[in-house]
């Protein structure tokens, strides 16, 4: 569990970034931000949806008060995420690398680290977000840069990288657990619900995710709680 | 766009983020005691990225029958336990060949 083992599993996030922030970068252009202000942004925010609500509201020229509501609203997902992962730290994640560390806890980042086995230490944590934080703010530059070079086809194509991802995180321990099958079943159905059905629509996606994690994590928690075995095996590897 | 009117803004959208990402990490040192709470936890990650990909992932290559090729590809080799980096990759390749055969059509 070390810097080089963190590096690698932090690659493919870098690159799923890449294709996500050049979207990024090329719209903050589009809107009137100079290259460095939208790479600027990357660099300080780390976070795909909060950055695009972000854009939006500051190119409006909104509110700071609504500014500060929305991103608490898009990112307190991210909450849940740290409260998550603050159990499976190992003794060299002191406070002042969990405070250094937090600050590029994405979504991505979050899910690699909470699929290791056993405790992650700080070496493996600064490798994993190595790639994925120079891909960011690569990607951003590229796209502010040079957005419009790159065929609409290609970029379409790339935009599934990211959820690809996410699919090859959450099918392998959901093969082997039946528990872990239930609960992403549950969420995507619960997701979908809150997406299609009219009256649930209107509920923003940061709130929706919220939502169908606090729900299905909760039910699943009631009916399946996780055997004693299984954590000391997870705490003694 | 000036600096002067970009900064404040910029700067509150990093703070409310990172202090969202920072406390809950930084404040829970010790080991939860409620094997709920434990289990719960345990199965946030799973329950935030399902809910992440679906129904996203059906409109993220900008045509539906592009998408549903890309989630086939996906589904099949994580499935298989393929690395995360070969998933996209297939993943994006499957989108990128349904999107030139369907310009084609």
């Amino acid at each position: 569990m070390n810097f080089t083992k963190g590096f690698r599993d932090g690659v493919p996030i870098g690159l799923g970034y890449l294709s996500v922030s050049f979207t990024f970068g090329m719209m903050a252009a589009r809107g009137g931000l100079t290259i460095a202000q939208a790479v600027f942004i990357s660099m300080t925010n780390v976070t795909s949806a909060g950055q695009l609500a972000g854009l939006n509201l500051i190119l409006a020229g909104a509110p700071m008060l609504e500014v500060a509501l929305t991103q608490f609203v898009i990112n307190l997902r991210y909450a849940l995420m740290s409260l998550s992962l603050s159990q499976k730290l190992d003794g060299s994640m002191t406070t002042l690398h969990r405070m250094l560390f937090s600050f590029c806890n994405t979504d991505e980042v979050f899910a690699v680290a909470s699929g290791q086995r056993g405790a992650v230490g700080r070496r493996y944590l600064y490798g994993l977000i190595a790639a994925p934080y120079a891909g960011w703010a690569l990607g951003t530059f590229l796209g502010a840069a040079a957005g419009t070079l790159l065929p609409d086809m290609l970029r379409d194509a790339l935009g599934v990288a990211i959820y690809a991802m996410f699919v090859a995180i959450v099918v392998p321990p959901s093969k082997h657990s039946r528990p872990v099958r239930l609960a992403v079943i549950l969420s995507a159905a619960l997701s979908c619900a809150m997406y299609y059905l009219p009256g649930l629509s209107g509920v923003s996606g940061g709130f929706a995710i919220i939502i169908c994690a606090v729900a299905v994590s909760a039910f699943c928690a009631k009916f399946f709680p996780i055997p004693q075995t299984v954590e000391e095996e997870e705490s003694a590897a | 766009m000036s600096w002067s009117y970009f900064l404040p803004y910029v700067l509150v959208m990093a703070v409310v983020t990172y202090l969202i990402r920072m406390l809950p990490l930084a404040a829970f040192r010790r080991r939860i005691g409620s094997r709920f709470i434990r289990s719960f936890l345990y199965y946030v990650p799973y329950a935030v990225l399902s809910a992440m990909t679906f129904p996203a992932i059906l409109y993220a290559t900008g045509s539906l029958p592009s998408a549903c090729a890309a989630l086939g590809v996906a589904l099949i080799l994580a499935w298989l336990e393929k690395s995360l980096l070969t998933v996209a990759i297939f993943a994006s390749a499957a989108a990128l060949v349904v999107q030139a055969v369907l310009s084609l059509a």
